[in-house]
């Protein structure tokens, strides 16, 4: 059974929608004790990372996030969260993988942010999370912040720098574009989560 | 490289997908739940549902259709057509719409983008801009086109940026429905002037229409209606051609 965490900043319904696609039983709760019953884990999130972090600290999700030992999902603001902090109203995350997010930064270009629409994802090696998928697959991204290439990066995406598109840290993995609606390459993404990982 | 997306519109009306010309004169083009898992399975990147109904009943009707998108489709998709109130913009929201668009409410009351970006985030408010060009200026009008506001169409954009748009739907009423063109011009001196993607709508009708919005107009995503829904041009189709122009299109084709 997966469990779908529910905080308030999520996009819960979508997430669900495409579990549903794929026949796959789960459940929203934002209860850890609920939660802690899941064989595995996903955490949406979408809008702002200060607004989100003091969604989680009120349902006081925060400290048992970083001690989560099934396989977990963290998706779009999701996988930001999981990193040390971001430079968005300065706020602290919750540190599973070192590092953090910064701006797309268009103080002096043309550049259009949010990056919005559909790019493509770099694979380094293989990974159980991308299996029987080819490097320089599309999916579907909306942000305005981005992750640092770090040790955990399994897959990187360019939009005037190169930033993290997909990450995986011992049960932690994450990706800053939404399976959930990138067709049939999110569905087989989070099926492989759910089938392999 | 991030591609340009192509946008199958969707005018809806008491459930049926519908399309007219110069804003009026309606004609029937199906179910929109079949129509969207058609152009999805064809390769459109995103989807546009525009809630023409005038009455509360279909608006109703438009919110079980919304529901019943997000079940059968995972690309995103937007939706607008009387959004007036933070409450509406998050019912859509909540039935399972990635995005709004926000349009004749804003217009009448600007502080309406922040308050519905601070509440849903920016990246979820698109303000859609139809614009006439009246002596020489582009101008805003309001009310499907129906009644002119006064302000400069450029001024409007930079305005509705500032206040939290995440994204422009910017429609020529001179070209809407004519399939004469997109007024590149138009597109191109707003795109320039903004920090958030563009959608340029209002006129296609060759699939050159839609290269010349890229190229020329600089949008980052093409909306049009009737050449998809009648079958003039598939999407496929569509995207080999702008891929053959040396532009990013995410590849659902084959060869």
């Amino acid at each position: 059974m997966i469990g779908i965490i529910n905080y308030g900043a999520g996009n819960i319904r979508s997430v669900s929608n495409a579990l549903n696609r794929l026949s796959v039983p789960h459940f929203i709760s934002s209860d850890y004790t609920k939660l802690n019953q899941a064989d595995k884990l996903i955490f949406p999130g979408v809008g702002e990372a200060r607004s989100a972090m003091d969604a989680l600290n009120r349902a006081g999700l925060t400290e048992w996030l970083k001690e989560v030992s099934v396989p977990f999902l963290g998706i779009c603001l999701g996988m930001q969260l999981l990193f040390d902090h971001t430079t968005e109203r300065a706020t602290g995350c919750l540190g599973v993988v070192s590092g953090t997010n910064e701006r797309f930064n268009n103080n002096n270009t043309q550049l259009k942010v949010p990056h919005m629409g559909w790019n493509q994802v770099r694979l380094n090696g293989d990974n159980p999370l991308f299996s029987g998928m080819r490097t320089g697959e599309y999916f579907y991204f909306v942000h305005s912040y981005y992750a640092p290439i770090v040790q955990a990066t399994i897959g990187t995406t360019e939009y005037d720098v190169q930033f993290t598109s997909a990450i995986q840290q011992k049960n932690y993995y994450g990706v800053q574009f939404h399976p959930e609606k990138s067709s049939t390459a999110g569905l087989k993404l989070l099926k492989n989560f759910i089938d392999v990982c | 490289m991030l591609t340009k997306r192509i946008i199958p519109c969707l005018d809806v009306k008491d459930g049926r997908t519908v399309k007219g010309t110069n804003f009026l004169q309606l004609r029937d083009a199906g179910d929109p739940v079949e129509l969207a898992a058609r152009y999805s399975e064809e390769g459109a990147d995103e989807l546009v549902f525009l809630d023409i109904s005038a009455t509360l009943e279909g608006r109703k009707t438009f919110l079980r259709m919304v529901e019943r998108v997000a079940e059968a489709i995972q690309i995103p998709f937007t939706v607008g057509g009387g959004i007036s109130t933070v409450e509406d913009a998050g019912r859509a929201l909540e039935a399972g719409a990635d995005k709004v668009s926000l349009n004749s409410a804003v217009l009448a009351r600007p502080s309406f983008i922040e308050e519905t970006s601070r509440r849903v985030g920016s990246q979820s408010v698109v303000v859609a801009i139809d614009v006439k060009k009246i002596d020489g200026q582009w101008t805003v009008w309001t009310k499907a086109g129906t009644e002119a506001t006064g302000k400069d169409a450029l001024l409007w954009a930079e305005e509705a940026v500032q206040r939290g748009a995440g994204e422009l739907l910017v429609t020529s009423m001179d070209r809407d429905g004519t399939t004469s063109g997109y007024d590149v011009e138009l597109l191109k001196a707003i795109s320039d002037r903004v920090s958030v993607p563009l959608i340029a709508s209002g006129g296609a009708g060759t699939k050159e229409h839609l290269r010349d919005a890229i190229l020329l107009g600089h949008a980052d995503a093409v909306l049009a209606a009737s050449i998809f829904h009648y079958n003039k041009i598939s999407i496929s189709e569509l995207k080999s051609f702008l891929h053959d122009s040396h532009i990013p299109v995410r590849k659902t084709w084959t060869t």
